[in-house]
């Protein structure tokens, strides 16, 4: 174990490397360009905002159930959605705020749902667990650890078949890649070629339990990758721009009839699994080294660099900031459900009938 | 009017549904190239080819939820499970994800599939490939459930199965697949949630499914000539809608009813049925509700014991017979 974790350390010292390596060069030639930097800039905004309200409602007993926050992690949902067309299809785990809102989901939608309001994308019938937009492309959020990974490659399936073009991302755990349906999942998409993303979010942490202590190897996605013909990858999930590079190739090669591609984002997560936890799991400091590493403050710097003002920046985060607590409001002055949809949508006529 | 097996009306369905509406796609073990572990897909890869008949690996999982996938974004998926035993090895994707997420979503995402599956005793098959398991489906909100009894059933319920817009889960009972029947030339659809009455009867009334259904009609008809009793036999069809106005009618008629299952014993669908009628009908009744079913076991392989342990005619004739007197 030891020996993986100085191992593990390695290979992340690389990384580092690698991308202040990276970033000079992009100095002199910037593939990604300053108005892609300001959406991806904007969508880890929104989730971190928007996930800071949520905890903060937590603890003013607004919003009941659980919720699992990816503070810390929303360079990669950013990344990746900045890699998708509008009609692609993702889809996310109980951890899927940040995916459902990178998608153009509402904020009063998500916040509604999570206060078990009217106004909520479900009209309260899913919750923090379940979050949907349809319209936007986010087919779902998918409480059961690997369930989607199948469905992610039907909805891929049925792209391929209609020839849409359309690709489907599917993120997910570290926790994951140690169920079954993880590993059928992957095969059946590589035997069929279906366009479909898997990306890994690795935190480290399956629920409370290190993932390292858990797993046979030590990438649990990567090193699984080559059992299904498919690269190794692995990306600095707390850096957008190396995110949307990885993600921007993997859906060429999909839309390209190439077939599935598995990422496995090195992240991690600032607070517990749940609202349930405090964390007290992690050894001392390990959470300060991570928050040098925090991707919001990584790419306001990043951003600087490039040039981009100030002024321009910091506007972002007050309109954003301005919409967050504009969407609180509209969801607390939300009534509850009507007793009336109790019975609704069960079925495709709208209704709950099962007998004449 | 053709002459077909029940299995090859699984064929004649699914081809009749493919031909119809190109976004029918079908899925499943060993379903195209081989034909079924039953024969009863024979010749749909060659007429539809391997993009619309696809052969998967053994991924209950992968099968259930990319079917799921599909339903969700356009298609309308066929998925086979190859014994309705191994639906307990993808549970989640049935239960969890297939059958809530309309509810769960508000109405957001549409899963129109169907998931065929061999279900049923009497191939001597032992306990994990055996079972009756059409009450596992009935029991959680979201899911339609069908089970046929001929040919003409498998064919036009099928059909109505592929055209709803809601999950279906669809037991073929692998006992009645050499079983022939007249299927209708041209178009055959049937509608779902309809009970058929099989005989018409005056002194009792029996509710059965799929296999149960022809042994229910030949003790009927051994009653009628060995103790002048006339038993009326309802063929359910369909568990989920549940016709419980075709039953009312009937037991009105009667004041008898008994039930007739596969299943084992406990929550099965017959105690729903049971419940339903005793709440509903109870000063119509002259007798308890009686419920025939497998007993509360795993089943057996041995051919002797699985044939006293599923309901036979035998049984359900000594059972009326006991009732009524």
């Amino acid at each position: 174990m030891v020996k993986n974790r100085v191992k593990k350390k390695k290979v992340s010292n690389q990384k580092i490397k690698k991308t202040a390596r990276a970033k000079s060069a992009n100095k002199r030639n910037d593939d990604i360009g300053e108005e892609l930097r300001l959406k991806m800039w904007r969508y880890q905004l929104e989730v971190r905002h928007v996930e800071q309200r949520a905890h903060d409602l937590f603890f003013q007993n607004l919003i009941k159930g659980t919720s699992h926050l990816a503070l810390g992690q929303e360079a990669i949902a950013a990344g990746c959605a900045a890699s998708m067309r509008e009609d692609d299809y993702s889809f996310c785990t109980y951890r899927g705020h940040a995916h459902t809102l990178v998608r153009g989901a509402s904020m009063e939608g998500v916040l509604g749902e999570l206060m078990g309001k009217q106004c909520g994308m479900l009209g309260g019938k899913g919750g923090s667990m379940h979050l949907t937009d349809v319209e936007k492309g986010a087919m779902g959020s998918y409480a059961i650890i690997g369930a989607h990974l199948p469905i992610a490659a039907g909805a891929a399936w049925s792209a391929q078949y209609r020839k849409s073009g359309q690709v489907a991302f599917c993120f997910f755990g570290d926790g994951t890649t140690n169920i079954g349906a993880f590993h059928e999942a992957i095969n059946f998409a590589a035997i069929w070629k279906l366009p479909v993303i898997f990306v890994c979010e690795n935190n480290l942490y399956m629920e409370y339990t290190p993932i390292s202590e858990v797993t046979a190897v030590e990438h649990p996605a990567a090193d699984r990758a080559s059992a299904y013909g498919l690269e190794p990858i692995i990306v600095d999930g707390n850096d957008a721009d190396e995110v949307f590079r990885v993600a921007s190739k993997a859906t060429e090669k999909a839309r390209a009839g190439a077939g599935p591609s598995l990422i496995e984002a090195k992240t991690y997560r600032h607070s517990g699994h749940s609202r349930a936890d405090p964390a007290t799991y992690r050894p001392k400091g390990e959470l300060e080294k991570w928050l040098k590493r925090d991707p919001i403050k990584l790419y306001r710097v990043r951003l600087e660099e490039f040039g981009t003002s100030d002024d321009v920046i910091s506007s972002i985060e007050e309109e954003v900031m301005s919409e967050v607590d504009k969407a609180t409001e509209v969801a607390k002055q939300s009534p509850a459900p009507s007793e009336s949809s109790l019975l609704t949508q069960v079925w495709a006529d709208g209704g709950s009938e099962w007998r004449n | 009017m053709a002459e077909l097996t029940y299995r090859e009306a699984v064929a004649d369905g699914i081809a009749q549904e493919m031909e119809r509406d190109p976004n029918v796609v079908f899925l499943g073990e060993d379903i195209g190239k081989a034909g079924g572990v039953f024969k009863a897909t024979v010749g749909l890869y060659d007429q539809f080819g391997p993009d619309r008949v696809r052969d998967t690996p053994i991924s209950e999982q992968a099968i259930l939820g990319a079917a799921m996938g599909a339903a969700m974004t356009g298609l309308k998926p066929i998925a086979e499970i190859m014994f309705s035993d191994f639906l307990a090895v993808c549970w989640d994707i049935v239960a969890n994800q297939i059958a809530k997420s309309r509810y769960m979503t508000d109405g957001q995402v549409n899963v129109p599939l169907v998931i065929r599956t061999a279900n049923g005793g009497g191939a001597r098959f032992g306990a994990q490939h055996s079972q009756s398991v059409e009450n596992w489906s009935m029991m959680i909100p979201g899911l339609k459930v069908v089970a046929p009894s001929t040919p003409r059933d498998v064919k036009g319920l099928l059909a109505a199965a592929v055209r709803d817009p809601d999950p279906v889960m669809f037991f073929e009972q692998k006992s009645l697949y050499p079983v022939k029947g007249e299927i209708p030339d041209g178009e055959c659809i049937e509608e779902l949630g309809k009970a058929k009455v099989v005989r018409e009867g005056s002194d009792v009334t029996i509710v059965a499914l799929a296999a149960m259904v022809p042994r229910a009609v030949e003790a009927a008809d051994r009653l009628k000539t060995e103790a002048n009793i006339s038993v009326g036999v309802i063929d359910l069809r369909s568990l989920v809608p549940l016709d419980t106005q075709t039953i009312f009618k009937e037991v009105e008629k009667t004041s008898r009813l008994i039930t007739v299952e596969e299943n084992p014993r406990l929550c099965g669908w017959g105690a729903e049925v049971s419940s339903i009628v005793s709440e509903e009908l109870f000063w119509n009744l002259d007798m308890p509700i009686v419920r025939v079913t497998t007993p509360h076991i795993p089943l057996p392989s041995a051919d002797e014991l699985e044939d006293i342990a599923i309901p036979s005619v035998e049984k359900i004739f000594q059972t009326v017979l006991r009732s009524v007197d």
